[in-house]
């Protein structure tokens, strides 16, 4: 087959890769930083450390203390706007080897987390880390933490522009920032690229490119968040111009650092104030806190926000030659016996608004891979993308853009040669789950085990073939905070503890209904589910969908108007739907079956046993 | 400096016996490097032993290597037999060793400290592994090499070895620190109590099967371990991992270092005391 590489200039070659050359070092680390940092592990040993200066410091420098054994840290690595490079990802691979378990995990809000690396040899993580421009500042405590920006940002078909620059741009602005280092509590900013993806109604802040008389803005919303108690965010006004983005931004969080809750930790979070304030009230401080930044920031300070400085300044290509073939599978429906290759490019491959160009996400289970496939994936990206970068995404998966169609075999064999072809990543199948038990202070269950599980038994039985279930997501958080994302999820979880007869037990409350993007919904709690019944349960649901549905209606929206009582089958409403359940969660007694009463990952006995929460300090 | 040349005649002499008695006057360091490797072979003034198994090392070897797989040490891994080993591979006394494998050095340590431990004074590691080597272009040959038998001394270094109620005694003293050498997911699931833990995987670097003393230095006095610690390294089973981390402690300075050889296995065939940590599912996160 023919095949051309178009560049910016318009010039067709032979065949080539059309590999723009490397990014530059983007330089979020600081070397001082990580040197600070080792002194002060042997001033807090010392004792000339208090716990609590110490525990401040450390998570203000991305350290996150491991669950029940304070001389363990999970190192929260931000990667803002989510853009990782190849030399990136094999520095995280050698430093997850030598000081963590040889592993890395991809979390939902675009961090990359390295757990249990020992509180003396954090320091050497950040040395590591810094020479890849990488930096752990500021990915916990009450700062303004990673900047997300969609996955699809710059590739998007329905954007109306690429905000990634934006993001970084507002992420270098605050990272190190005086006005954001002691905040009343962590502090969120997502950009969206259009209105279906990304996160901005869940967020602190959330935006999502607008453009208005030919001229660039966002829509943005406030107050948005998941949590023990979640808010879906609040539009500022139908049109921000981008002149007008860093002050709105600015004005926010000052609002937030006057007014926040210092006190009780439990709703110290912004979407609390804007909920207590009522939110007309909340908009109108943010426009006259807005006229007050824009009359007093100096343009020095102004200046420091350089979305120029954050751009693509490499040709990047815009198009292949029209004439050649889409790629032919992407819409065709496949199934369970379909080659394993067209059942990924179903469920793992986008087009993407550069014809010919595709974004493939690599499947990673509950957001895991180990130091060898990053290594080998790095080796791929550089190869075969053309921007030669990955994005991580909030499903805990990475997508890896700009491929052209006639290289998706060798990239798909690439992944295969390190276990990471496994299809479903835009699709059911593709669980996410927080670290859970195996990491967390706060966790009752193993959600990370049980979102691997999941993800196993969907790809075992086809589900990622099935594309009525493909708007549909599974989200599972630990605990009730929602690290796991649950309430955006269609069939969400989060976990918690139950007695079921004389004996404890790990259980699940489940949610149906809720989604992301700008018309964000939260889901509605339905039941409590024993964590061993969760697969059984959601099962059960998509039989009891096959049942009900009426045509071409997906899972998503069968259960969406089964949330708003307007099923027109036998189950027509929750309450119908838990009757038609309750079977499942029936359990024998404990002597009869140990095992439904064990969490995933653990033979042991359960027991609920958590220890306080590090989000804030 | 001058380097005595082996004697390479099959004939098992009087004469074979008098060169044992002559100086080797060239002391390698604890790590030897490609260069000093390469002129020692070409004066014929090394023994280069290779600890990979048989088949590898029949494939393709460095040039003038003797084969001693680590198994065949293990076998019978007590200081008579080691001695005897030594002899037959043609080693005397002073001879300098220089011992390479293809298991980022763990392989090698164990025999190096094993000859350490029967009195040869005289042993390095070579500092990358045999692929290291092999992607660098460096000679190789594939003639099954052999030398004749030579004498040597038994002075067993008891300095240098810990067995398991060394170990136990040591915890009565604060002087005396266990290190587990094992990856941070076996130790966390249980180790020896008190015990401190340096993953082998902390020690090597691209290319080199150590790095340099100043960074592993550094991860000991950041663990607050004092120089003048008395280190009893220890890992899961027969001490190779562990073997790895006392050249690595040696090599940054650490005077008094122990192996306990027989490592975690032993201890836990015994029944002694461990640590555990169960309140969290680690297993779950090492991506499977």
């Amino acid at each position: 087959m023919a095949d051309y590489n178009v560049n910016t200039t318009g010039n067709t070659g032979p065949i080539q890769k059309g590999v723009s050359r490397p990014k530059p070092n983007p330089k979020w680390g600081r070397e001082e930083e990580s040197e600070m940092f080792a002194q002060n592990v042997k001033h807090f040993r010392q004792k000339k450390l208090s716990d609590d200066d110490f525990r401040r410091f450390r998570l203000q420098h991305g350290a996150y203390g491991s669950r029940l054994q304070m001389n363990y840290s999970m190192i929260r690595i931000k990667v803002p706007s989510g853009e990782v490079n190849p030399e990136q990802l094999e520095k995280i691979a050698s430093l997850s080897e030598a000081f963590s378990i040889g592993s890395a995990h991809v979390s939902t809000r675009q961090n990359i987390q390295l757990h249990w690396v020992q509180l003396e040899d954090v320091s050497e993580v950040m040395t590591g880390l810094v020479e890849a421009g990488l930096t752990t500042r500021e990915a916990c405590g009450n700062t303004v933490r990673n900047v997300m920006c969609s996955h699809f940002a710059g590739v998007c078909p329905d954007e109306k522009f690429d905000a990634t620059p934006y993001a970084k741009a507002i992420a270098r602005f605050f990272i190190r920032n005086p006005m954001c280092q002691n905040l009343p509590r962590k502090f969120k900013i997502n950009f969206a690229c259009c209105d279906n993806h990304g996160l901005a109604r869940i967020a602190d802040i959330g935006l999502i490119p607008e453009i208005k008389d030919e001229k660039r803005g966002f829509k943005i919303y406030l107050g948005g968040g998941l949590g023990a108690a979640s808010f879906i965010g609040h539009l500022v006004e139908d049109f921000t111009p981008e002149s007008k983005l860093l002050p709105t931004c600015m004005a926010t969080i000052r609002l937030f650092d006057r007014h926040g809750n210092r006190e009780n930790m439990a709703r110290n979070r912004m979407r609390y104030l804007v909920h207590e304030v009522g939110w007309d009230k909340f908009q109108r401080l943010v426009f006259k806190e807005r006229s007050i930044v824009e009359m007093t920031t100096a343009n020095y300070t102004s200046k420091l926000f350089d979305v120029k400085a954050e751009e693509e300044t490499r040709p990047l290509p815009k198009a292949v030659n029209p004439k050649m073939v889409k790629l032919p599978m992407l819409n065709e429906r496949v199934t369970l016996e379909s080659p394993a290759y067209e059942r990924w490019l179903h469920s793992n491959v986008v087009p993407q608004k550069q014809d010919g160009y595709f974004t493939a996400f690599v499947t990673l289970a509950a957001g895991d891979i180990t130091a060898n496939q990053l290594r080998i994936l790095a080796g791929a990206i550089r190869e075969f993308s053309a921007e030669g970068t990955a994005r991580n995404t909030p499903q805990q998966n990475l997508a890896i853009r700009y491929i052209r169609a006639v290289d998706l075999p060798d990239f798909y064999n690439r992944l295969g040669s390190i276990g990471l072809a496994n299809p479903g990543a835009l699709t059911i199948a593709s669980a996410v789950g927080c670290s859970g038990t195996t990491s967390c202070n706060l966790a009752i269950t193993n959600s990370h085990r049980l979102a691997k599980e999941v993800e196993y038994k969907f790809l075992e039985l086809g589900l990622d073939t099935d594309d009525s279930l493909r708007d549909s997501t599974i989200k599972i958080s630990g605990c009730p905070n929602s690290c796991g994302q649950h309430e955006i999820a269609t069939i969400g979880f989060f976990g918690g503890a139950s007695r079921i007869g004389p004996t404890m037990a790990p259980t699940y409350t489940m949610l149906f209904g809720g989604s992301a993007g700008e018309q964000s919904e939260l889901g509605k709690a339905i039941m409590r589910v024993p964590a061993k019944r969760v697969i059984d349960t959601i099962r059960k649901i998509i039989e009891i969908y096959k049942q009900e549905r009426s045509d071409s209606e997906t899972l998503n929206q069968w259960i969406n108007k089964i949330v708003r009582g307007e099923g027109t089958g036998s189950v027509r409403n929750i309450e119908n739907m838990k009757a038609s359940l309750t079977p499942l969660m029936q359990l024998l007694p404990v002597e009869k079956d140990p095992e439904v009463y064990s969490d995933y990952g653990n033979d042991a006995r359960f027991s609920a046993k958590t220890a306080r929460g590090e989000c804030a300090a | 400096m001058t380097i005595e040349n082996a004697s390479r005649s099959k004939t098992d002499t009087k004469e074979d016996i008098v060169e044992t008695n002559k100086n080797y006057d060239f002391q390698l360091p604890i790590i030897c490097d490609v260069d000093t490797l390469r002129m020692l072979i070409r004066k014929d003034g090394v023994r280069v032993v290779d600890v990979r198994k048989t088949e590898e090392y029949r494939q393709e070897h460095i040039p003038s290597a003797v084969s001693l797989p680590l198994a065949q040490l293990l076998e019978k891994d007590i200081p008579t037999a080691i001695m005897d080993i030594l002899q037959n591979l043609g080693i005397s006394d002073k001879m300098p060793v220089v011992i390479y494998d293809n298991t980022f050095g763990a392989l090698a340590a164990r025999v190096a400290w094993s000859f350490q431990y029967v009195g040869h004074p005289n042993t390095a590691l070579l500092e990358m592994t045999f692929s290291q080597w092999k992607n660098l272009g460096l000679e190789t040959e594939t003639k099954i090499n052999s030398f004749p038998m030579k004498t040597h001394s038994l002075t067993i270094n008891h300095s240098i070895h810990a067995d398991a109620s060394y170990v136990e005694a040591a915890k009565e003293h604060p002087n005396k620190i266990l290190i587990d050498s094992r990856e941070r997911l076996n130790f966390l699931t249980e180790h020896i109590p008190k015990a401190k833990n340096i993953p082998y995987t902390m020690l090597g670097s691209n290319g080199s099967i150590l790095r340099s003393p100043e960074e592993i230095k550094r991860y000991i006095e950041n663990r607050g371990i004092p120089v003048d610690a008395e280190i009893i390294t220890y890992c899961g089973s027969v001490g190779t991992l562990s073997g790895l981390t006392y050249y690595a402690l040696k090599l940054a300075g650490i005077e008094n270092v122990r192996l306990y050889s027989k490592s975690f296995r032993e201890w836990k065939s015994l029944g002694k005391p461990k640590e555990e940590f169960k309140d969290a599912n680690y297993w779950d996160l090492s991506a499977d």
